[in-house]
């Protein structure tokens, strides 16, 4: 939570630019070791750019990442899950042999092939990250809708003269949100999690961009001689996967009584 | 039981020949045209152009494009790489040992540590020791093992000089590839040494790549576990008189180590995203590294040719999971 307040409020708390340079600061230490200094914080990178600052400006980075890829997922794996488990057929054999071989892939041998067709950059990593994360939201909203079709309400409401688009978006889709909450707030520290991968790869955020992945990979050749500039970015990502990980665990015992153990 | 393996078997087919269009249209789905992609800066005249064309099918129409590239498949070929010219096929079985090496030694650390964590969190269920190793668990998921990667190396190679940094074995030594698999090789070469040398360099890699499956074995035998020592025969066996130690040892833990065996064979997925950014951490010689410099150098036939070959194995590995669990449970062959 602290740190979707700083995301928010990035530019008013972080002391410097995110790319500003300083010529004068060099890989300078953190202020608590000798040499720091109490205007960089946390340090500078080797092109003397402010840690603290850069990290900050990160968070909000990696964080409309992680809602924008699972906003899209979702969105788009929801509508196929209704239309597969709501029609049935053909319609449904076909999505789900297409989310099967997007499952048998491992997750980021299928991103980078994704980003290898559209070439690097942040946008296409987030697409490729979202089209990773869809076979669960297909798949789960697909086994809801399909348990929740026969129940009464929805022949009830199909008597009444409800059309199909009708019965799949206001009545069945409420009642299968419960799962799709907690997948969706475990998928956002996957995806935060996929997008650093690939920009540590150099297949994501492009440098200067101060996200956490790019700037792990800008910072591995002075591991030797700056351990706060490779330790601080991956501190943050770890930092901010298991919060929204923790979250989803508790949504789930809050929401979904029946998958507690 | 031969009725239910020809099941599964025929339902892995469509996803097969799916990943096979997959791997075809990434060539080219690739904007540009790949002939000149092939020619690099110089560029290339026309009549070349066109020849080249030929020589290659791109003249003909995709289905038959398609079919030529599966008749291709099925002899076993799938194409050379454009920056060594090897049959992307022999680089593949080269490279494969070093990763599977890495990989089981992963599982290893994983089971080694995960394996006894779940138990005793679970049978000290709600003390500090079983929310300890659940946090611990839950961090070690949530890791970006990129930067742990390299946190690793930091501390053990770096600071502390026990360990290398990079790669399979010190240059000093070479062994004759027999099984691909250097701790195999070096002890068949009887070379303490070398073995010693190809040890160390293992250690660091797999614990890296071994810490997502740890965590996620950790918390499969913790609630494996807790379900297992709710049931009736578990209460018998106490009643009977029968010493702690053997009532967890022997009753539960043959019945929970059922969901933790097809957990391990689902993280095979996860190992290979895994070993992808480890050897690139590690300068590690198998697949993933392999991968990555084949976007590098845009080397699309390795590329598609990798794909295929790493979505096969998963899918072996899961067919083969889901075998034998029909084998061990009857339940779920008989089921449908």
């Amino acid at each position: 939570m602290a740190v979707i307040g700083l995301a928010a409020v990035a530019d008013a708390v972080a002391p410097y630019g995110p790319n500003l340079t300083n010529s004068a600061a060099f890989l300078r230490p953190p202020a608590w070791q000798e040499g720091g200094s109490t205007a960089f914080l946390l340090g500078t990178d080797a092109i003397g750019r402010d840690m603290l600052s850069r990290l900050i400006h990160g968070a909000r980075l990696s964080l409309s990442i992680g809602i924008a890829v699972v906003a899209l997922s979702a969105s788009v794996g929801v509508a196929l899950g209704l239309v597969s488990g709501f029609v049935g057929g053909v319609t449904d054999v076909l999505v789900m042999r297409a989310m099967d071989i997007l499952l048998t892939l491992p997750s980021l041998l299928l991103a980078i092939v994704v980003v290898a067709i559209l070439g690097p950059g942040l946008m296409n990593a987030m697409l490729a990250v979202a089209a990773v994360l869809l076979p669960h939201y297909v798949r789960l909203t697909r086994a809801a809708v399909m348990s929740e079709r026969g129940r009464d309400y929805v022949t009830a409401s199909r008597i009444a003269g409800a059309g199909p688009l009708r019965l799949m978006v206001s009545e069945i889709l409420p009642n299968c949100a419960a799962p799709l909450i907690v997948q969706a707030s475990l998928g956002i520290s996957t995806a935060i999690l996929d997008a650093a991968a690939l920009g540590f790869l150099g297949l994501g955020a492009q440098p200067p961009s101060p996200e956490w992945g790019t700037m792990l990979a800008d910072a591995r050749e002075f591991v030797l001689r700056a351990w706060w500039v490779v330790t601080f970015p991956g501190l943050m990502i770890l930092a901010v996967v298991l919060a929204f990980n923790l979250v989803g665990d508790g949504l789930r015992d809050a929401l979904d009584p029946k998958l507690k153990r | 039981m031969l009725r239910f393996a020809l099941t599964r078997l025929t339902l892995i087919v469509p996803t097969l020949v799916g990943i096979t269009v997959l791997a075809f249209f990434l060539i080219r789905l690739v904007p540009g045209d790949p002939i000149e992609t092939m020619a690099g800066e110089r560029g290339i005249d026309p009549a070349r152009h066109e020849a080249l064309r030929k020589a290659y099918g791109f003249d003909r129409p995709l289905y038959v494009q398609y079919g030529v590239y599966l008749e291709r498949l099925l002899h076993g070929d799938l194409g050379r790489s454009i920056s060594t010219s090897e049959p992307v096929g022999s680089e593949f079985l080269t490279l494969f040992p070093a990763t599977v090496e890495l990989g089981v030694a992963a599982i290893l650390f994983a089971l080694l540590l995960g394996l006894p964590a779940g138990i005793v969190a679970a049978i000290r269920r709600n003390t500090i020791l079983d929310q300890g190793v659940m946090g611990i668990s839950l961090t070690g998921y949530s890791m970006p093992i990129f930067w742990w990667g390299l946190l690793l190396i930091l501390l053990f190679s770096v600071q502390l000089g026990w360990t290398p940094v990079s790669g399979r074995i010190s240059v000093q030594f070479f062994v004759e590839p027999v099984t691909g698999f250097l701790l195999v090789d070096t002890l068949l070469a009887g070379d303490r040494d070398a073995f010693r040398s190809a040890l160390s360099h293992l250690v660091l890699p797999a614990v890296v790549l071994g810490t997502v499956p740890l965590a996620v074995i950790a918390r499969m035998t913790r609630s494996a576990m807790l379900e297992v020592m709710g049931e009736d025969y578990i209460r018998t066996a106490r009643a009977k008189g029968l010493p702690p130690l053997r009532v967890v040892g022997l009753h539960a833990l043959r019945n929970a180590l059922i969901p933790v065996v097809t957990v391990i064979g689902l993280q095979v997925g996860i190992l290979f995203t895994g070993a992808i950014l480890t050897e690139t951490i590690f300068s590690w010689p198998g697949i993933g590294k392999w991968l990555i410099e084949a976007i590098g150098r845009r080397d699309y036939p390795v590329l598609q040719g990798g794909i295929l070959l790493i979505g096969a194995v998963v899918m072996a590995v899961n067919l083969g999971v889901d075998l034998a669990y029909g084998l061990i449970n009857p339940r779920i062959r008989h089921g449908r």
